[in-house]
């Protein structure tokens, strides 16, 4: 450990690669595995890049598949960073500040596989400087892909910068002032919920695709990233609680219990008023959700997909709610893998694809993606948690060794 | 009648406001700069046969760095026409010639299709895709026929890839395309408003410009949009070789494209192909601002209806029944 005087910006970046490049030998085998993903994400992206979007499975009905799957799902990620921010800046829960940085690592890593997934799906990629304000051109206010570019990169800056600021604060030895970052986390409350309606908004107002066009879709975005993302972070703690000597009071676990199963309460009860919507009386404008739950035309790829996921959410929400193994981790955590999961197969390609099926003129096909796209999309999950576990062990070790107020 | 007025009607320079400038000034500086870089490239190599690769290269970097057609000045479009021409001969010995022929003044486009003459001959399909040099290894087509059951106006209830011999008795046929909507969804989704409606209300697309997010196809109501998932392939001798900037130029790979109302042809005074090749007359275009137009008279005389009304589009497209 270096002497508080020698520590400044240079040393501080110097250390946090340091950190990260020693480690355990289990930890170094992690890392090769996540390098050797990013590897192969690399090589499938190249045919894509020589290629073009041919490579995937993705066509003029289903203009959007597994890409944009992923980055809406992941947007809701990021966005639940704040259920931690709120009662610990909020409500001054002493035991959610000391988890706060963890949630808000998992919101960074979210939103760099936001903004990659964005990319990738880009069919000319080189040409994305004509999204940079200034030198390229923003079709703003009226594109909500335009609102959507400037919220979450937004968001980035707020969630990577506030941490940063308190986290280099502790690093020189020096209590972090809370006045100037104070108003900041104030914003990121409210940008957080910004940047899931504004990707709501991106689906919802599009009067041209029914299953999307529909006011429900910005709220339940709210409940279900409310309820995913605190089962993310819930994991993500269980592994740091074991894994290092950074321990997580039980009363946080207990805490985000209670918030999970509020939100899928509130996300169930918001899907199940959609089915009704749409299968009372259906009208045309119930054809996606037909071919979604029932198929059509012999269509029936989506099927199995939405009642796996729509079963093992609720059997999740159930035992998370009723807490049969009496807190139990040995319960609780896979609940909170299985809830995670169903809401990743619901609301990625459970929301995307079958917006677009069938198409405005009626054509019913189905989607599989390609093993460029599987690649890529692995690629990119494999990056994300490089940024998060490369943000929480630089945050872990200052705060245990570095920080002044530490106990 | 300079085409710059295109821009200004649109509303595109007011947002860009005093940045416009600035944003112009940096655009041209690095593209001098990535010139001059790829110059100092070429004057190192041997002139002659290699020549034409550093000249390629300069083309490319130029074209990198072009702004978007709505802000060119007129002698930018013509600059970037002339790289166009000289890197299609360069990378594939093709001859072109590229318009940026401006909107007609005074003219708003319109389309009529005649439901009860059609007989779903198609032959207005493969026209189009000649003319408009579609991608033939997809089969890209703007438009589509439908064959169509008796008491049925929707084409989401017709068959749209029927194969037999036409016409079938106790059928109609209905054809669709981009509609040039005067509230197009497509033009206020694209988030970097790579594709707008001209002046003559023909909706277009900066192929150029374009990203490939393809939020426009996600938002158009009507099917009307295609994208490029390869680089498009066409046999070289059925290029149309009378091309224009905003029309049937050959799209590059990952780009949106779209049916242009055949610009290269309306703007200089022709038909689209279309309605050229059509054998029954089922297609009527023309200027909606004429009185005289056979267009106008067909929308006073006939009965029409568009499709999906209720969206609040307003299609520039009409069916209508004798």
């Amino acid at each position: 450990m270096r002497a508080v005087q020698e520590r400044n910006l240079k040393t501080f970046f110097i250390d946090v690669i340091r950190w990260n490049l020693q480690g355990s030998y289990g930890f170094r085998i992690f890392r090769v595995i996540l390098l050797i993903f990013m590897g192969l994400g690399v090589y499938a992206y190249s045919f894509q890049a020589r290629y073009g979007l041919e490579v995937t499975g993705m066509n003029d009905i289903v203009s959007w598949g597994f890409y944009i799957s992923n980055f809406t799902f992941l947007v809701g990620v990021a966005a639940a960073a704040v259920m931690l921010i709120l009662p610990a800046y909020v409500f001054h829960d002493p035991d959610f500040h000391r988890v706060v940085i963890i949630g808000e690592g998992v919101a960074v890593g979210a939103l760099i596989m936001c903004l990659t997934f964005i990319l990738v799906d880009l069919g000319g990629p080189l040409q994305a400087w004509h999204l940079i304000p200034v030198i390229g051109i923003f079709n703003f206010p009226s594109s909500i892909l335009a609102w959507d570019v400037l919220v979450l990169n937004g968001y980035l800056l707020l969630n990577a910068l506030v941490p940063a600021y308190i986290l280099y604060s502790h690093y020189r030895g020096r209590k972090a002032d809370e006045r100037k970052y104070r108003p900041f986390v104030f914003l990121s409350i409210f940008w957080a919920f910004s940047i899931h309606m504004v990707t709501a908004f991106l689906y919802q107002g599009l009067p041209a695709r029914p299953f999307w066009n529909n006011p429900l879709l910005g709220p339940r975005f709210l409940a279900s990233a409310f309820a995913a993302g605190p089962a993310l972070i819930t994991l993500v703690l269980a592994v740091i609680h074991s894994s290092t000597s950074y321990k997580i009071d039980r009363s946080v676990f207990n805490k985000l219990r209670l918030i999970i199963v509020i939100s899928a309460i509130i996300n169930l009860i918001m899907l199940f008023s959609e089915i009704f919507k749409e299968f009372y009386f259906p009208t045309h404008h119930s054809s996606s959700a037909v071919y979604l739950f029932f198929g059509m035309d012999g269509h029936t790829s989506l099927v199995p997909w939405i009642w796996t996921s729509v079963c093992v959410n609720l059997l999740a929400t159930l035992v998370l709610a009723f807490n049969p193994g009496k807190n139990n981790p040995k319960v609780l955590l896979p609940a909170c893998l299985f809830l995670f999961v169903a809401i990743w197969m619901e609301k990625g390609i459970g929301l995307i694809v079958p917006g677009l099926i069938p198409s405005p003129l009626g054509e019913v096909v189905d989607y599989l993606p390609t093993w460029v796209e599987l690649f890529v999309t692995l690629g990119i999950f494999a990056l994300g948690i490089t940024v998060v576990t490369w943000l929480i062990r630089a945050a872990l070790i200052i705060e245990q060794s570095y920080n002044p107020n530490a106990s | 009648m300079k085409s710059d007025n295109s821009s200004d009607k649109n509303g595109c320079s007011c947002t860009i406001g005093t940045a416009g400038s600035d944003r112009r000034s940096f655009l041209k500086g690095l593209s001098i700069a990535a010139a001059a870089g790829s110059a100092a490239l070429a004057t190192g190599c041997v002139p002659s046969v290699e020549a034409a690769a550093p000249e390629k290269m300069k083309l490319r970097w130029q074209e990198f760095f072009k702004d978007n057609y709505r802000l060119m000045t007129q002698e930018e479009k013509e600059a970037t026409i002339a790289r166009l021409e000289r890197l299609a001969k360069l990378q594939d010995n093709l001859d072109i010639q590229m318009s940026s022929e401006p909107p007609i003044e005074r003219v708003l486009y319109g389309y009529a299709f005649n439901i009860s003459r059609c007989e779903g001959f198609m032959e207005c399909v493969s026209a189009c895709v000649r003319e408009n040099n579609l991608d033939r290894k997809t089969n890209t087509q703007y438009i589509r026929i439908f064959e169509m059951e008796p008491g049925k106006l929707d084409p989401s209830t017709g068959d749209g890839r029927y194969y037999h011999k036409v016409p079938v008795e106790n059928k109609f046929y209905m054809g669709t395309q981009c509609f040039h909507c005067e509230n197009a969804p497509c033009t206020k989704a694209c988030p970097i408003k790579a594709t707008w409606m001209e002046p003559d209300g023909i909706v277009v697309v900066d192929y150029d410009w374009c990203i490939g997010c393809r939020y426009c196809q996600a938002a158009c109501p009507y099917y009307g949009r295609r994208f490029n998932w390869g680089k498009p392939e066409i046999p070289k001798d059925e290029i149309t070789t009378r091309q224009h900037y905003l029309g049937n130029r050959i799209r590059p790979k990952g780009k949106m494209e779209k049916c242009t109302f055949c610009i290269q042809r309306t703007r200089v005074g022709r038909l689209p192909a279309c309605v050229e090749a059509c054998p029954t007359g089922s297609r009527v275009f023309g200027n909606l601002l004429d009185p005289e137009s056979e267009i106008r008279f067909v929308l006073k005389h006939k009965k029409v209806f568009r499709m999906k009304e209720e969206l609040g589009t307003e299609p520039k497209f009409w069916y209508f029944i004798d």
